[in-house]
C-alpha cells in the first residue's frame, strides 16, 4: 500500500521511489486508458440520448404498436427475433442470452485473474479459454443479430432492410445509432478476444511463470470487464428503455 | 526450443474458497438484477418511472462490475476518486443533453 509508506521529512510521496496510487505503471495506464474509452462511449451514448429525447416517444399500448417514422420504436417489438425460431415473437430473449454470455465471460475472467495471483498456470489456462469462448460466442450472436437487421423484415407486405440511412422500425437515426454503438462495442469485444488470446498464448508458453507474476492477466482483465460494463449500459439504453 | 527454459520452479498457492465464493456471489447478484430488469421490461408501462428504475439498476450493476470485478473498491482512495470524479461530470453531461433533447423535441413537435 503506497499511501502507508513512510516518507522522509521534507519530501513528498510524489518525489519518486513509491507508487502514490498503489498500482504499477501498466495497471495505472490501463485505468486511465479505460477512463478515456469511457469518455468515447459516453459521448456516443449521450448523443443517442439527445437525439432520442428530441424524437417523439410511443405512448400507446404495446399490443397496438406499429413501426412508424413518426415516433421512436419500442425495444420489445424491434428485438423479438431468435435464431431458428422464425416468425415467433420472443421479445428480448436473444439479447438476454447475449447478456448472460458476456456476464459469464466476465466471471471466468475474474477467476483467471484470481488464479494468476496464485501463480496457478493450469487454472489460468482453463479460465482464459472459457473467457475467449464467451467472447467468441457473444460476437457470433451479434453477427447473427446484425445479419437479421440488415437482411430486413416484412412490414405491411413490403420487405424492408435496415441500414444507416433508413430502417423499417422507426426514424433513420434509430438504426444509425444502433449499428454504430453496438458496432463500436462489438469491435471492443473483438479486440478483447485478441488480447485474451495473446494472454492465453503467453500463459501456455510459460512467459508469466518466468516473469514471476501474472499481472498482464489482471490488466487485460480490466479491459475485458470494461467491455462488459459498456454492454450493461448499451443493454439498458437500447434494449430496455 | 530448449526444454529447461519452460521449467521454472513455481509455487502454486491453493485456491481461497472464500474469495472464489465471493466472486460467484457477485455474478449471482448481476444475474438477479438483470432478471429483475427483464421482469420490469414486460410488466411496467413505458414512462419516466420505468426509465428511472432501469437507470438505477444499471448503476447498481456498474458499481458491482467496477467495484468488485475490476477491484476498484479496494484500490487506494486516490486512484478510486481519480476514476470516479471524471465520470460524475459525464453523468451531468448526460442529464444536460437529455434536457436539451427534450427542449429540441418540444420545438419540433
Amino acid at each position: 500500500m503506497a499511501s502507508t509508506h513512510a516518507v522522509a521529512p521534507g519530501r513528498s510521496e510524489w518525489d519518486g521511489g513509491v507508487s502514490p496510487m498503489g498500482a504499477s505503471y501498466g495497471k495505472l495506464m490501463m485505468w486511465f486508458f479505460l477512463l478515456s474509452d469511457a469518455f468515447t462511449f459516453s459521448a456516443l451514448l449521450i448523443t443517442y440520448g439527445l437525439v432520442r429525447s428530441s424524437h417523439q416517444g410511443y405512448t400507446g399500448a404495446v399490443e397496438a404498436f406499429k413501426f412508424d417514422q413518426a415516433y421512436w420504436p419500442i425495444p420489445e417489438r424491434v428485438f423479438e427475433s431468435v435464431p431458428f425460431l422464425h416468425g415467433v415473437a420472443l421479445p428480448l430473449v436473444f439479447v438476454g442470452i447475449m447478456t448472460f454470455i458476456l456476464i459469464m465471460s466476465s466471471v471466468t475472467m475474474v477467476l483467471a485473474v484470481e488464479a494468476g495471483h496464485r501463480m496457478d498456470r493450469k487454472a489460468v489456462e482453463k479460465w482464459m479459454l472459457w473467457t475467449i469462448l464467451g467472447g467468441i460466442a457473444f460476437l457470433s450472436c451479434q453477427a447473427w443479430e446484425w445479419t437479421h437487421f440488415i437482411h430486413g423484415v416484412e412490414v405491411d407486405g413490403a420487405f424492408i432492410h435496415a441500414g444507416l440511412s433508413h430502417n423499417p422500425y422507426g426514424p433513420p437515426d434509430f438504426a444509425a445509432f444502433f449499428f454504430f454503438i453496438t458496432g463500436f462495442h462489438g469491435f471492443h469485444v473483438f479486440s478483447g478476444v485478441c488480447l485474451n488470446f495473446l494472454i492465453y498464448y503467453n500463459t501456455v508458453m510459460g512467459v508469466y511463470d518466468r516473469r514471476g507474476h501474472y499481472e498482464m492477466v489482471e490488466k487485460v482483465g480490466l479491459y475485458w470487464h470494461f467491455v462488459d460494463l459498456v454492454w450493461v449500459f448499451v443493454f439498458t439504453f437500447f434494449y430496455l428503455v | 526450443m530448449a526444454h529447461s527454459e519452460n521449467e521454472v520452479q513455481v509455487n502454486v498457492i491453493p485456491p481461497d474458497r472464500e474469495k472464489i465464493a465471493k466472486l460467484w456471489k457477485v455474478a449471482g447478484i448481476l444475474g438477479i438484477v438483470t432478471a429483475i430488469e427483464f421482469v420490469i421490461a414486460f410488466t411496467m408501462h413505458h414512462g419516466p418511472l420505468k426509465t428511472s428504475i432501469f437507470i438505477a439498476l444499471t448503476i447498481v450493476k456498474a458499481a458491482y462490475i467496477v467495484g468488485e470485478f475490476m477491484h476498484l473498491r479496494y484500490e487506494v482512495k486516490l486512484l478510486f476518486w481519480s476514476i470516479l470524479i471524471p465520470m460524475i461530470f459525464v453523468v451531468w453531461m448526460l442529464v444536460a443533453f437529455i434536457y436539451e433533447g427534450l427542449a429540441i423535441g418540444s420545438v419540433r413537435f
